[in-house]
């Protein structure tokens, strides 16, 4: 599905991604952890356009993506959420998911329909599949951190992604949001048979749902593979699990 | 704002019995508040809508404003499509400079909008041939409305009077139009790329595409309200497009508001009579604006429209726990 070729990034010399590769298998929940520092946004922000990588190629299903820009890779279908959470705040929380699903879709050009009307059915589904109808008249800037999250999941989703990038999904939430919004993420991963790699903090979220974990330490990848494999990995142990445990 | 009442038939009707007042006075004010709320909506396109805040918008008027004063003029075009080709041409050369401009962000758009408006001011300023310099075009004739006066209800009106007319239905017509882009998909994404420019290119939207658009349709409006701006004042001068007169609309926004769609048109209602009224007492009438606009930013940052929304929504208790801090965050975006 997703993969990435030796990718590197520096900023004024300093190595933030440093000959990075990286395999994403469709249908995967993957997991990229790492110290803070370690180069995880960059990664996401390298993947999605949002940075040109100085090295390495990035290839969706095949495809090389390298340097496009985000709203191309956008399109084609690879979704994501960002550590700060990113909604429009001035915008409902109907208006929110509207607006992507009239960006997504193209519609954008026409300058005469009603934006109102447009979309309103998979809008409120979508809505009701999130767990936020209640919301769906309030400002978004106005909700409750936990709930912009599920706001900004929803953007993402409406915009039809076969492979879903979330930066820190549960980073500012209470034990028990995180545990509802895992729940809801898996559930969402299942039903609409999404792939997903995503960074985290948490490491008993990390554990809980990552079939595939990959290590970053100083920009490089230092281990991959599956949980168990990563938790006894020597290197990973020292430099970072360490730190925890 | 859904309430769907059209807001531009009801202005229509009210506007249209202004000249039968008797004032040749009244006619002139009325004329001039109306071209300049279409010229200031024209800026909140990009200002409240996108975000973009331009300095210079003031070079699409007077492009306007000499397109069609030339055609009329000079060739002794038709009034319609002398009007029709100032929109376009503003509308061109928005696309030309808008096309460098949007590649800028923030206070350097800003910047640039001005300097491209400068260099337009400059070049209308000197080119003796074309725009007579400095002296401008004099005598821009009114178009041909003798047709109106045989009218049944018009046919006691002056020439300015029925000119009036014609303004107000052009100006509303250019309300409607902006009412309908805004309410669009298209006016959607604008106001998506206004409050989060990232996550706006992560659902697929290319942002500085969308800018360059709504810079081109504000650009024909302002082109629009250039083009009758020049025939009402009998003449298009270089100040049309001296920076001073982007600031204009500008000044017009905030005190309307802008986060509100008849905000700027209000705007320039206050601005226009206020200005009347002040003058008629006191020679420091820049002097009077700058304590309105310093108050307003302080005390009614969502202008007049802004403020009268706020008084008249009952505070209603939000059900999802809003914090204090979380509405700070959202008024941060404006």
């Amino acid at each position: 599905m997703l993969e990435v070729r030796g990718l590197g990034k520096a900023f004024n010399g300093f190595r933030a991604i440093n000959g990075v590769s990286l395999t994403v298998a469709r249908g995967e929940i993957a997991a990229v952890i790492g110290p803070n520092g370690a180069g995880k946004s960059t990664l996401f922000n390298l993947i999605t356009g949002h940075l040109q990588p100085d090295e390495g190629q990035i290839l969706l299903e095949g495809r090389d993506i390298t340097g496009a820009a985000p709203h191309r890779i956008c399109r084609m279908g690879v979704g994501r959420s960002f550590q700060r959470t990113n909604i429009f705040a001035k915008l409902t929380v109907f208006e929110n998911i509207q607006a992507a699903f009239i960006a997504h879709r193209g519609r954008g050009r026409d300058f005469w329909t009603r934006s109102s009307t447009l979309y309103r059915d998979e809008t409120e589904a979508l809505l009701v599949s999130l767990g936020i109808r209640d919301t769906a008249d309030t400002i978004g800037g106005l909700l409750s951190h936990g709930n912009q999250k599920q706001v900004e999941l929803g953007i993402a989703l409406a915009c039809d992604p076969e492979i879903l990038l979330l930066d820190e999904p549960t980073a500012g939430m209470s034990a028990a949001e995180t545990r509802e919004s895992i729940r809801l993420l898996e559930r969402i991963a299942a039903e609409r048979s999404l792939t997903l790699l995503f960074t985290e903090h948490d490491m008993q979220v990390v554990f809980s749902i990552a079939q595939r974990i990959a290590v970053l330490h100083q920009g490089r990848l230092i281990a991959e593979g599956s949980a168990e494999a990563v938790q006894q990995d020597e290197q990973v142990r020292r430099v970072y699990l360490g730190e925890r445990h | 704002m859904s309430r769907r009442i059209p807001w531009a038939l009801v202005v229509f009707l009210v506007a249209f019995w202004v000249p039968f007042l008797g004032s040749r006075f009244y006619t002139f004010v009325a004329t001039d508040i109306a071209i300049l709320a279409l010229f200031a909506m024209s800026l909140n396109l990009l200002l409240g809508y996108t975000s973009l805040v331009s300095f210079g918008h003031a070079a699409y008027f007077g492009i306007g404003a000499y397109t069609c004063a030339l055609l009329m003029k000079s060739l002794g075009a038709p009034f319609l499509p002398s009007l029709m080709a100032g929109g376009l041409t503003a509308a061109g050369f928005a696309l030309v400079f808008g096309f460098f401009c949007v590649r800028l962000t923030k206070i350097y758009f800003a910047m640039l909008t001005l300097a491209v408006a400068q260099i337009v001011w400059a070049i209308c300023f000197k080119w003796n041939d074309v725009t007579g310099g400095e002296q401008g075009l004099p005598s821009v004739p009114y178009p041909d409305l003798a047709w109106m006066g045989s009218l049944p209800i018009l046919e006691n009106l002056r020439l300015g009077d029925l000119f009036y007319i014609v303004v107000i239905l052009i100006v509303l017509l250019g309300i409607a139009a902006l009412r309908r882009i805004v309410d669009s998909p298209f006016g959607r994404i604008l106001t998506v790329i206004r409050d989060n420019p990232e996550r706006a290119q992560f659902v697929g939207v290319n942002v500085r595409l969308y800018q360059l658009a709504a810079f081109v349709v504000a650009g024909f409006f302002a082109g629009i309200s250039g083009a009758l701006f020049g025939i009402f004042n009998r003449g298009v001068f270089p100040d049309f497009i001296y920076w001073t007169k982007s600031a204009e609309p500008l000044i017009m926004t905030i005190l309307g508001g802008m986060g509100s769609f008849w905000g700027p048109a209000v705007g320039a209602f206050a601005l226009v009579v206020l200005n009347q009224q002040v003058t008629s007492y006191t020679e420091y009438w820049p002097f009077v604006m700058g304590a309105i606009l310093i108050l307003l930013l302080y005390v009614f940052p969502g202008g007049i429209v802004g403020t009268i929304e706020t008084a008249l929504t009952p505070a209603r208790p939000d059900s999802s726990g809003a914090t204090p801090a979380a509405s700070q965050q959202a008024d941060r975006g404006a």
